[in-house]
């Protein structure tokens, strides 16, 4: 297409425009974080490290941490097994209702969180009260194992449709049984792709906090949760701005490791 | 030899090893999500003992009642509603110009950057961007400080401030699947259509845009249901803002009614699942 001089000019200035509009409000939580003063103003009168020295003396963060990463690995490890296992089957098999499963594995993701999270609240409280127990950090993986469920699926999906199955003929046509053949022949050729799935599942699962708010027990906090419950406290703004850009570093690291490990394009991996 | 008789068997039943495969994920996705969702669907015709705040577990229409005749309700639908298609065209406007800028201007050997650009702060943990956006619309924040030489106020926490931060939030769920969509177009077809005489805009009015159609409506799924299901944002930058998700929210939990709760979570699932159907023949959902 031949665009005019004018026509570029123009997309060239609407796309840098929209980079300033991504860019600018994590840039201003970046230098926020170093501002001494406890009140909120723009712009800081100066720069220090003064808060960034004090986060891990702040009641909450570190044990926040460990939560969200604990509940992190238990549910990327139930995607890890669930969503290889949906994957084969649709790939592999034609079975009765292969087009429901593959919609029901996006449901969780597609309907808004806070429908997973009321429905998976209300079961849990009905299994769970009549035995007196109460909410846990469990039913938190639980919750999250369901709707990680999905990236697994699609990377492993894409991979699996993109390998096709000569490699696994062809090798038990040599001898080997099922068990070898998945050992020695496909788990090597889709490892990769598990690899990306589990740091995009963990990185869903470190982000997430609605379905998490209806299945955590009293006492349990994930890191999201305690930035949400600290941030309308005039107090603790400034250990939320550190916290903040700590995260906006830290997530960036497991996105681009997850897109360098999976070639397969699936639409940036997280969908 | 127990395991190798067990794999002769295995590999001789194809639907036993389909069977294996699925158990599990049937039994997790199956019955205990779609099992709560529907307990939750039939809850919604439950109600709440005002005396004792137990739950009544008998067929009851006073959830639907109160919800069709009250017009605060029919107010916060209409709101969030229109929140989640404000926010689905402001993504819609801001994406499609990059996303042919990247796929159709820019010189390939920049394209890979120019992606990683745009959508790997969008990547950032929502929360922490949520949060950005409070701290871009507080009073005192960085719009009001950059709007004050020209004698102006920022909107403030409000309606606005939502819109603006759910479209910022959920601008890559947009930006990905059409520039997905504008990579498969071939070049060729938009030299084709210069060639033939068509000016630009014609080009993409005839040429790019149906084609894209599908990617876009991809898209809108996305931003769409995100919005209309959201309530953090709201709390965070919404003042006193009510949305469909913050009635439900604030209806769960010892001191709220969980069957109103869910009688009203059947809009946003309603109007989700209406709007899979009405775009169902786009080619849309074959995108994902």
């Amino acid at each position: 297409m031949y665009l005019s001089r004018r026509a570029r000019m123009l997309l060239a200035t609407l796309t840098f425009g929209t980079l300033g509009f991504i860019y600018v409000p994590l840039i201003v939580v970046a230098i926020n974080s170093f501002n001494p003063s406890r009140s909120f103003s723009w712009p800081p009168q100066s720069l220090s490290t003064v808060w960034w020295g004090r986060l891990t003396e702040s009641n909450g963060v570190l044990p926040a941490i460990a939560t969200s990463i604990k509940v992190g690995l238990g549910a990327t490890a139930i995607a890890l097994v669930l969503g290889t296992c949906i994957a084969f089957a649709v790939s592999r098999y034609s079975f009765y209702g292969k087009n429901t499963l593959s919609l029901l594995v996006i449901f969780p993701i597609a309907l808004p969180g806070i429908i997973t999270g009321i429905a998976l609240n209300t079961t849990f409280h009905t299994f769970l009260d009549p035995l007196n127990k109460e909410l846990a950090l469990w039913t938190v993986v639980v919750g999250h194992a369901t709707f990680c469920i999905v990236v697994v699926y699609n990377n492993m999906l894409a991979r699996l449709r993109r390998l096709g199955q000569s490699l696994e003929e062809a090798s038990q046509d040599l001898g080997a049984n099922i068990f070898q053949t998945f050992r020695f022949v496909t788990f090597p050729l889709v490892r990769s792709a598990l690899v990306a799935g589990g740091l995009l599942a963990f990185a869903l699962s470190f982000d997430e906090i609605v379905v998490t708010t209806f299945t955590a027990g009293p006492g349990t906090e994930t890191l999201p949760q305690w930035i949400f419950n600290n941030l309308f406290r005039p107090n603790q703004a400034p250990i939320v701005n550190v916290v903040a850009t700590l995260l906006i570093v830290v997530f960036i690291f497991p996105v681009w490791l997850s897109q360098h490990y999976s070639q397969d394009g699936s639409a940036g991996g997280r969908l | 030899m127990r395991t190798n008789r067990f794999n002769t068997w295995l590999y001789r039943h194809k639907s036993a090893r389909a069977a294996l495969l699925l158990a599990l994920p049937v039994l997790w996705l199956a019955v205990a999500y779609l099992g709560s969702l529907a307990v939750m669907l039939v809850s919604s015709f439950w109600s709440v003992d005002s005396f004792t705040g137990n739950i009544v577990h008998s067929l009851s229409f006073s959830n639907f009642h109160t919800l069709l005749t009250q017009r605060v309700y029919s107010t916060i639908a209409i709101r969030s509603i229109g929140v989640a298609v404000a926010v689905t065209v402001i993504d819609g406007l801001l994406a499609i110009p990059i996303a042919l800028f990247i796929s159709k201007v820019l010189k390939p050997r920049f394209r890979s950057v120019v992606i990683a650009l745009v959508l790997v702060p969008l990547w950032a943990s929502y929360l922490v961007k949520t949060y950005a956006w409070r701290s871009m619309f507080a009073d005192g924040g960085v719009i009001s400080w950059a709007l004050k030489p020209f004698g102006l106020h920022g909107p403030g926490f409000g309606l606005p401030a939502t819109t603006i931060t759910l479209a910022y939030l959920w601008l890559p769920y947009m930006i990905l699947p059409i520039y997905a969509g504008m990579d498969r177009l071939p070049n060729t077809l938009l030299e084709a259509s210069s060639d033939l005489g068509a000016t630009a805009r014609r080009t993409f009015t005839s040429i790019i845009l149906p084609i894209i159609y599908p990617a876009i409506i991809a898209g809108s799924i996305f931003t769409f249901s995100l919005s209309l299901g959201d309530y953090i944002v709201v709390k965070i930058v919404g003042g006193t803002t009510q949305l469909v998700a913050n009635v439900i929210a604030d209806n769960v939990g010892t001191a709220g009614n969980l069957p109103f709760a869910a009688a009203m979570a059947l809009l946003p699932i309603g109007t989700i699942l209406g709007y899979l159907f009405i775009v169902r023949r786009s080619g849309a959902l074959e995108n994902f």
